[in-house]
């Protein structure tokens, strides 16, 4: 009880020294001065309140617990879990979503459709950053600098060569790639932690580099007016630029603006089928399997005549070309970049898609992008507690379910005698 | 006597002020047993750290058919057919004892990346070899039944034995075994024996042993070398070993 008491009081404690400040202090202009003001007293007296609560349920804790029954086994049962996870389930499950995908967005609204590009963009991202973090075990907290190497690197080559986006996007890629390859030479040497704090260093100099250099990036206004993508020369625009064709004139249908958007969506289904490709042959040759051999142990890697350093580097590169190829979609499709769509909390976000969705699943990974990108707009109303959920979110997926939402397991390898 | 596969002269390993070896010179006859023997303490393991390029020696000499190696990382000795496993085990716990396998033939895989994201034949062949090669020792130390259980979940026996055939993967000319019978029951013990003994007799290997087990060390080795606090203490064949009284004094103490 005495243990108890001293937990329950330090709980209380913490739900003081949290709420207070969140939810107490507010910040109110008056004038051009800012004025720290106490929120109303509904607000304060709630906090007691939770405070009190926290205090009596850790106190007598071990005495409820003993009240309710407990449910036993885990929350999803054995059988059904072990179904979810096999590879052959989550093969189906990648097919069924890819029709699905092909054929929703004719009947779906503009805006659904818009969103979930949104999320492709993200399902992109995640699957990339899961070559580095899920299968290569190198914890990469600046990947949203390549993202912004590739998006920024289509706006230059649209803003001053006239580059088409289709062209752009292979140059991405390797320009990615190229700053990956670059930053893994000095940095691969740390191990964990320190790999993270350089590589979150490395994301960070990139945003602000982007924004210092404002001759070429045009500064913290970004650089606007980028080309959309056109399908094999026709534009989707209501009027072609000189010497361009009009998909809707050349099909001889009316103009409707939803076109480009269904456009655009396809696109970014289009580039995450072949990066959901591209790693699955990854994980299946040689160097898929010595990224996942390197992340449960280096030095057996070692003794086995395997160069870490390479194989870290290739985790590293790819990876980073995976987010050039987004940050160009991303480019395109807004028309606008500026270094401030390039905040670590991209790729906190970034990193939480892959933490949730299970280390190496890549199903895991879309339903993942799925929820952290609908969530905010379905919660439109609680935008001021986004990262509030997320941290709940997190917590409550640690407790419950800490190999993500859809681990998967090992596949099969026939021997042949 | 031919020529010696692995000839070390003067190899010295100092951490700070602690000598940890001290001047040790071996000679490894090529299809041999070599064991190293020692009290706890005595850097054993250390000399293999030094051998396989995890440590670099403070100084001395190491000619690997007549190559001197002593400047080379880990991954570059192993290429050089120098493998080794250690005293605890590390196999990739969460892969299938298959994909240990697979994974240790890295090196002679096709690791284009085209080949691989197009599937093409040279790739699919090379593949097939690689499983066949990891099928075919899995046989060899009886494991083909656990082939797709994830390693770390393999009985202690098994592992050691996995981890052995992980070595072969890379075909080796020498395999330095670190302990390996650490923990294991007699039975399991008499068939790694067995096994240490086709290693040396059917696939060409020379083993490098360190070993507690006298039972196992003097019946398998060809030839023993004995370390003490770091210093080599003795040399020879079992029995001339096991006969000399420096030997006896360091093991058993003052009569």
């Amino acid at each position: 009880m005495a243990k108890n008491f001293k937990f329950a009081f330090f709980s209380a404690l913490l739900v003081f020294a949290l709420a207070v400040p969140v939810l107490n202090l507010r910040l109110t202009l008056d004038g051009i001065t800012l004025v720290v003001t106490g929120a109303s007293a509904k607000v304060q007296w709630s906090i007691v309140a939770c405070a009190i609560g926290i205090f009596v349920w850790q106190l007598l804790r071990d005495g409820i617990a003993g009240l309710i029954p407990q449910r036993q086994g885990p929350l999803v049962p054995e059988g059904v879990s072990n179904f979810l996870t096999l590879p052959s389930t989550q093969r189906w499950g990648l097919v069924a979503l890819i029709v699905i995908g092909l054929i929703w967005p004719f009947f779906a609204s503009r805006g659904a459709v818009d969103l979930a590009t949104l999320v492709l963009i993200y399902v992109m991202l995640g699957l990339g950053l899961n070559i580095v973090v899920g299968l290569a075990g190198l914890l990469d907290l600046g990947y949203v600098g390549f993202y912004a190497v590739g998006a920024y690197t289509y706006a230059m080559l649209s803003e001053y060569a006239g580059f088409g986006f289709w062209t752009a996007l292979p140059i991405a890629g390797i320009m990615a790639a190229i700053f990956g390859y670059l930053l893994g030479f000095p940095v691969l040497r740390l191990r964990g932690d320190y790999l993270a704090i350089v590589t979150l260093g490395f994301g960070e100099i990139i945003r602000i580099l982007l924004r210092n250099l404002t001759e070429y990036t045009g500064g913290p206004n970004g650089i606007s007016g980028i080309d959309k993508p056109t399908l094999f020369g026709l534009s989707f625009d209501r009027r072609a630029a000189e010497g361009m064709q009009t998909f809707h004139e050349y099909f001889g249908i009316a103009y409707n603006s939803v076109n480009k958007v269904i456009f655009l969506y396809l696109i970014a289904l289009l580039l995450v089928l072949i990066t959901l490709f591209v790693i699955n042959r990854l994980l299946r040759m040689p160097i898929g399997r010595a990224w996942e051999a390197l992340r449960e142990d280096e030095i057996a890697c070692r003794a086995l005549g395997m160069n870490p350093t390479t194989i870290k580097l290739s985790a590293f590169t790819l990876g980073a070309s995976f987010a050039g190829f987004a940050g160009c979609f991303f480019a395109a499709r807004q028309g606008l970049v500026t270094p401030e769509s390039f905040t670590f909390i991209e790729s906190a976000i970034i990193l939480a898609i892959v933490v949730l969705g299970g280390m190496g699943s890549q199903l895991g990974v879309i339903l993942a992008a799925a929820v952290l990108t609908l969530l905010p707009e379905v919660a439109r109303e609680f935008n001021e507690y986004r990262m509030l959920m997320f941290g709940a979110l997190m917590v409550l997926m640690m407790i419950w379910r800490p190999q993500g939402l859809l681990p998967m397991q090992r596949p099969h390898l026939e021997l042949k005698p | 006597m031919s020529r010696p596969i692995l000839e070390v002269s003067g190899l010295t390993m100092r951490f700070g002020g602690l000598l940890a070896v001290n001047n040790v010179a071996l000679s490894v006859q090529p299809k041999q047993v070599v064991s190293i023997i020692g009290p706890n303490g005595a850097g054993k393991t250390t000399v293999f750290n030094c051998l396989t390029g995890f440590y670099q020696p403070t100084s001395g000499v190491i000619l690997l058919d007549d190559e001197p190696v002593h400047q080379l990382a880990g991954h570059e000795i192993a290429r050089k057919g120098v493998v080794r496993t250690f005293q605890n085990v590390r196999l990739f716990k969460e892969m299938t004892a298959v994909e240990n396998l697979l994974v240790a033939q890295h090196r002679h895989l096709n690791t284009s990346f085209l080949g691989g994201l197009l599937k093409t034949p040279s790739f699919r062949r090379s593949e097939k070899a690689a499983m066949e090669y990891a099928a075919h020792w899995l046989e060899e130390v009886d494991l083909v039944d656990v082939a797709n259980r994830p390693a770390g979940t393999l009985a202690y026996g098994q592992q050691r034995r996995l981890e052995i055939a992980r070595c072969m993967m890379t075909r080796p000319r020498i395999l330095m075994l670190d302990e390996p019978a650490a923990g294991l029951n007699p039975k399991e013990t008499e068939d790694l024996k067995a096994l240490i003994a086709l290693l040396r007799d059917e696939h060409d290997v020379t083993v490098m042993l360190i070993e507690h087990d006298m039972k196992l060390v003097m019946s398998i080795s060809d030839y023993i070398y004995v370390i003490n606090q770091g210093t080599p203490l003795a040399d020879g064949t079992p029995d001339e070993v096991r006969q000399n009284p420096a030997v006896i004094k360091a093991y058993l103490g003052e009569e």
